[in-house]
């Protein structure tokens, strides 16, 4: 924008954040390793893609510290679509988060894909200019996410599993909350929002092992009495408009265009496919089928006609198998 | 006085709820009889008064557009000129006839003689919001601009109704509006109202 004067432009304001997720709404997000993959993400209708150096499903496999991907493939990518590009940073790594806000990535994804960096807390989202997505399993997480500027929230589901379980789980935890939150007078929203706050105050209790009141700093420069009369805002809102202030997108085990489908019925507003169509038989063939299954998600017909001759979709995990210590989605709070 | 106003949104990608919020309100508030609703099939087409394209990823609802047969209709109704439709930012690219930079996904409506080009800012970082003038408004407008394409140039009988210094925003073609910002992302509906108070005076034209 060299040749404009920007004096009085205003960058980076919550509802350019917000509004950013909202362009995404009706989309399919899709998780790629190099610019190929992007190019044919792009082709196929893609929303967004989000640049990582492995899907899931290999990080899973291969197992160690995973870690916000090589800038020079993030780079690469950026430089062959002109869809958004999205990037993961490591829970709570708010150095990798500048890092990539520096690169000029379009939204970061703090995501627990990764392996997290820091035990007590989620990284402070207002001090960016460049919108992030959260996981949640619950209204929760996703409360505490959004009190932290998350302009956008999606399930943890549980990522590389090809396995869709877990997502529903996490959606319909979410919906059901909400709706009781429709009962809910005053008195019970407060101590919701009170119960809401306590990951904050368990980690400043570790770390300061001090007595907690009202004026008592328990996150970066925030006290504990106003994160709670915030979140309690936030509650009310929920309750006032019956759905989540911001996006809420579907993520981690979405495999097939009839996972796709059944996510946006159940009151998603978008999906995020990682490893479901680059670990499939024919990564094209899939990626466009649940591009068209997400824009007619009501309709039974569709969803057959592109659900036809799509060859194996990956091979997918029972999550019974998977050791709680290993779920993901155990990661964050 | 006229009928009541069908108003459809494609349903397809992006802020359709938010347009549809913004074009409720307005019928609220100026007592105007008429209803909004998504449209997603080809054959809706042929029953709306009027069309709202909204923001998203162009490359992805031209293709729905595309493949659903939703162009082709929008496409016939163009050719009769018959439609007011409004496009913000990826459906105000879509309502172009050529765009400056790479668009291979892209298939144009050529609805407006317009060249756009997509991104034209740069990434998300570089979106902003800005007060503007716009012709047919009093005061200023706080536009949100997400990634916005602009018009770079303009033929025939399409009129600018708004620029940031050379750079076009928001034009108008007889009956049908361009604007590379997000009017349903702001409580502020005098975008809609000029959208509307368009479609009511075509509508009476036509009776």
């Amino acid at each position: 924008m060299k040749e404009l004067d920007v004096s009085k432009f205003k960058f980076g304001t919550s509802k350019l954040k917000k509004g950013f997720a909202k362009m995404q709404k009706g989309g399919v997000v899709m998780d790629v390793t190099n610019s190929e993959q992007a190019a044919i993400a792009e082709d196929s209708g893609a929303v967004s893609v989000m640049a990582l150096e492995r899907v899931p499903a290999d990080i899973r496999a291969q197992g160690g510290v995973a870690r916000m991907a090589d800038p020079r493939i993030i780079q690469e990518i950026m430089d062959t679509v002109s869809i958004p590009v999205m990037a993961k940073v490591r829970i709570g790594h708010f150095v990798e988060a500048k890092a990539l806000e520096s690169m000029g990535v379009d939204m970061i994804d703090e995501s627990e894909v990764l392996t997290p960096a820091d035990p007590f807390y989620h990284i402070d989202k207002h001090k960016f200019t460049i919108p992030f997505v959260c996981g949640c399993r619950n209204l929760g997480e996703a409360v505490r996410r959004i009190w932290e500027d998350a302009a956008m929230i999606r399930t943890k589901g549980e990522a590389g599993t090809g396995n869709i379980v877990e997502a529903i789980r996490h959606q319909r935890m979410l919906t059901n909350m909400i709706r009781t939150l429709e009962s809910m007078d005053e008195k019970p929203l407060k101590d919701l929002a009170e119960e809401y706050s306590q990951s904050y105050i368990n980690s400043i209790k570790i770390l300061t092992n001090q007595e907690i009141n009202d004026n008592t700093i328990i996150f970066e420069e925030y006290n504990y009495g106003d994160v709670k009369k915030e979140i309690f805002e936030i509650l009310n809102e929920i309750k006032k408009i019956r759905r989540l202030p911001v996006v809420n997108f579907a993520a981690g085990g979405i495999a097939t265009p009839a996972d796709a489908a059944i996510m946006m019925q159940l009151g998603s507003d978008g999906v995020f496919v990682g490893s479901g169509i680059f670990k499939s038989k024919n990564p094209e063939k899939m990626a466009r089928a649940i591009v068209e299954a997400i824009a007619h998600y009501n309709s039974a017909e569709v969803i057959v006609e592109v659900s036809k001759n799509l060859g194996d979709a990956m091979i997918g995990i029972e999550i019974e198998n998977i050791p709680k210590e290993q779920r993901l989605q155990e990661r964050g709070w | 006085m006229v009928g009541k106003i069908s108003i459809g949104v494609i349903g397809i990608q992006g802020a359709i709820t938010e347009h549809i919020n913004s074009i409720e309100k307005t019928l609220e508030e100026t007592n105007t009889s008429g209803k909004v609703f998504v449209v997603n099939k080809k054959e809706e087409i042929d029953n709306i008064d009027a069309l709202l394209i909204p923001g998203g990823e162009s490359t992805v609802i031209s293709r729905i557009l595309f493949r659903s047969g939703l162009y082709s209709a929008i496409f016939k109704r163009l050719e009769r000129k018959n439609l007011p439709i409004m496009g913000t930012c990826a459906g105000c690219v879509l309502l172009a006839s050529k765009i400056s930079n790479d668009s291979k996904d892209i298939k144009l409506l050529n609805a407006i003689e317009m060249e756009v080009t997509r991104n034209a800012f740069g990434r998300q970082e570089e979106s902003f919001e800005k007060k503007i003038n716009i012709e047919g408004l009093i005061n200023p407008y706080n536009a949100i601009f997400i990634r916005a394409p602009v018009i770079e140039k303009v033929w025939g009988s399409c009129k600018i109704l708004a620029k940031i210094e050379n750079k076009m925003v928001m034009v108008r073609q007889e009956n049908i509006l361009a604007l590379s910002f997000h009017p349903e992302l702001t409580n502020d509906l005098r975008i809609h109202k000029y959208f509307l108070d368009m479609i009511q005076i075509y509508k009476s034209k036509d009776l």
